[in-house]
């Protein structure tokens, strides 16, 4: 709301203030950017001389059915993570936001895995589940003596339990935030009418949140389109590419395989994959904006 | 994953090492006491504390047991408690790993936020210049794109500046990288500040950079914590930038520092479990002080 009068005096005196912001975006994320576009037409080891060799790069890997395997296990791991998390996320946060004291207070142990970092997450999952030396084992637990990491099943298994662990308190927050938000009187009125517990979770609850399912999930999403860190320390993408999702695959390709110009077009996937994803979550969830009570809030 | 939940879960609250006063209260309050029980949520939410508590509690009680009695003694239970973990992993530089993070870190922040202030309040004020409303745009663009994408060009671009392996090798893609969502942020919370305040303020004669630092920063100064703490972790907490970035022992940072003692030591879990707690004390400090701030920065610009 700022006037016009104001606005049009101070303008040419504030432009330099969003210059070094700008500068800095603009050289280490506009420039690299483009920059990817143009490695991937080219040959490059990481060292020496830098190439242009046309479309090769995109030849071989849109032909290489490595891509189509690492997205496939991008996907196979976003979609379960998100299903599990998101049923488990919106009870916990509905649950946390009540009202109980004690609620509060196992909310403060619930945010723990926010703490660590996803190195230290994987680090200290890699140890907890070692089949010899393990929590399970030292316990004397035959379900939890399985070789975790070593086999292709378990293995994505584990890294949706992992990715679930440390990211359900964060989404469990968004909802009891917007759990807080909905106004006890949709309750009142819903008892008065005699709905019960159940009936009030899917009459009122569930639709209150669907702007936040829609934050969350695109966050789950776009997040998973980045894992990196936690696979990278958990089984750098073994056994057997099992776990080898986009952006590992980018850096395995780029940085240990020295092949910065396949690497640069796996960069570019996940970049048009990911904007295209998070648009499709908002047109999905935008279609019937209008109806929102909670428009603003 | 039922079975290990239940048969441990009886002892987790009395025995979980986060404050004092809150384990008490977990272990005497009655389950589901409200007057409309919600069953289904309180049984999860139990039964996921449960698997959240159970792994942190294992990790320090471990960090403390010397190597030998990590075989033979029971896991959920301390024994014959040691420092002796935590002064190896101390005399394996670890102090050296932690300062290059804060330095990183803090390195990285503060100059990212008050970047991203400056520009969000020429943004807000300054309306309708063409070059503002297209550095606005280019920002919120930013917002789409994964940093991961671009790291190719970013390890290229930081050779060619000769900064490869040095602190600014960090410090210069994290300040980018953090300025999309911060000018978000700092903007809505600007545009918040109502106009007559501006006015007074230039009836009084203050410049608009005098306004700036003393109307907008003060008053703006929730949303500059929110900000700092989100982006201070998310540099605290990164672990590509400084995997492809740097090289020498010497610039390690603790997220690489972890990973790299784990495959030096991995077979003394211990003290590997040990580094995992001290390079966690920061923001465990953190949590204590300022939880509320700690919660609102992780949920920056997502929870509104």
């Amino acid at each position: 709301m700022t006037s016009g009068s104001v606005g049009a005096r101070q303008q040419g005196s504030l432009s330099w203030l969003v210059l070094p912001a700008l500068v800095l975006f603009t050289a280490f994320g506009v420039i690299p950017l483009i920059g990817v576009l143009v490695l991937s037409f080219t040959s490059w080891n990481g060292i020496g001389e830098i190439t242009l060799i046309g479309f090769g790069n995109w030849v071989s890997v849109l032909a290489d059915p490595a891509l189509v395997h690492s997205l496939g296990v991008t996907f196979l791991i976003m979609a379960l993570s998100w299903a599990v998390q998101t049923p488990l996320s919106i009870l916990v946060g509905v649950f946390i936001a009540g009202q109980q004291r004690y609620r509060a207070v196992l909310a403060v142990l619930y945010f723990t895995p926010l703490l660590l970092s996803s190195a230290a997450i994987a680090i200290t999952y890699k140890a907890l589940l070692d089949p010899n030396f393990g929590l399970g084992a030292s316990l004397g637990i035959p379900f939890l003596v399985q070789n975790w990491l070593g086999d292709p099943v378990l293995a994505i298994a584990t890294v949706v339990f992992v990715v679930s662990w440390q990211f359900i308190p964060f989404h469990s927050l968004i909802y009891q935030g917007a759990v807080r938000q909905i106004p006890a009187s949709l309750y009142e009125a819903a008892r008065i009418d005699g709905a019960g517990r159940v009936r009030q979770f899917f009459s009122i609850t569930l639709p209150q949140l669907k702007y936040t399912l829609i934050t969350s999930s695109t966050l789950m999403v776009a997040g998973s389109m980045a894992f990196f860190d936690l696979i990278f320390v958990l089984t750098v993408g073994g056994p057997s590419d099992a776990t080898r999702v986009l952006a590992l695959d980018m850096y395995l390709r780029g940085f240990r395989g020295n092949m910065m110009g396949p690497a640069s077009v796996i960069a570019l996937i996940i970049v048009v994959v990911a904007v295209l994803l998070a648009m499709g979550i908002q047109r999905l969830g935008g279609k019937d904006a209008g109806e929102s009570q909670l428009e603003g809030a | 994953m039922a079975t290990p939940t239940s048969t441990t879960a009886a002892d987790t609250p009395a025995a979980v090492p986060v404050p004092r006063r809150v384990g008490a209260v977990t272990a005497t309050t009655p389950r589901g006491g409200a007057d409309r029980p919600n069953y289904l949520g309180g049984l999860t939410s139990f039964l996921w504390l449960g698997i959240i508590i159970i792994p942190v509690y294992w990790v320090v009680i471990t960090s403390f047991k010397p190597q030998s009695a990590y075989y033979t003694s029971n896991p959920m239970l301390p024994s014959t408690p040691t420092l002796e973990n935590y002064q190896s992993v101390i005399e394996a530089d670890f102090l050296m790993y932690f300062l290059n993070s804060v330095i990183v870190t803090v390195g990285a922040t503060v100059p990212a936020v008050l970047l991203s202030f400056m520009a969000a309040f020429a943004i807000v004020r300054g309306g309708r210049g063409r070059f503002l409303r297209f550095s606005n745009t280019v920002f919120l663009m930013g917002l789409a794109c994964p940093t991961q994408a671009v790291i190719i060009p970013v390890y290229l671009i930081i050779i060619r500046l000769s900064l490869y392996d040095s602190h600014l090798a960090l410090i210069l893609p994290s300040i980018a990288f953090a300025i999309p969502l911060s000018v978000l942020i700092l903007a809505n919370f600007i545009r918040d500040v109502p106009n007559e305040l501006f006015e007074s303020m230039r009836m009084d004669g203050a410049s608009e950079w005098g306004t700036m630092w003393r109307l907008a920063f003060p008053l703006t100064q929730p949303a500059l914590i929110t900000v700092s703490i989100y982006q201070g972790l998310q540099v605290w907490n990164s672990f590509l930038l400084p995997l492809v970035l740097t090289q020498s022992q010497e610039m390690r940072v603790l997220p690489l520092a972890l990973w790299a003692f784990q495959g030096e030591y991995g077979i003394n879990v211990p003290a590997v479990l040990a580094s995992v707690v001290l390079a966690t004390l920061p923001i465990l400090a953190l949590y204590v002080v300022g939880r509320r701030h700690l919660l609102a920065g992780m949920t920056a610009g997502f929870s509104k």
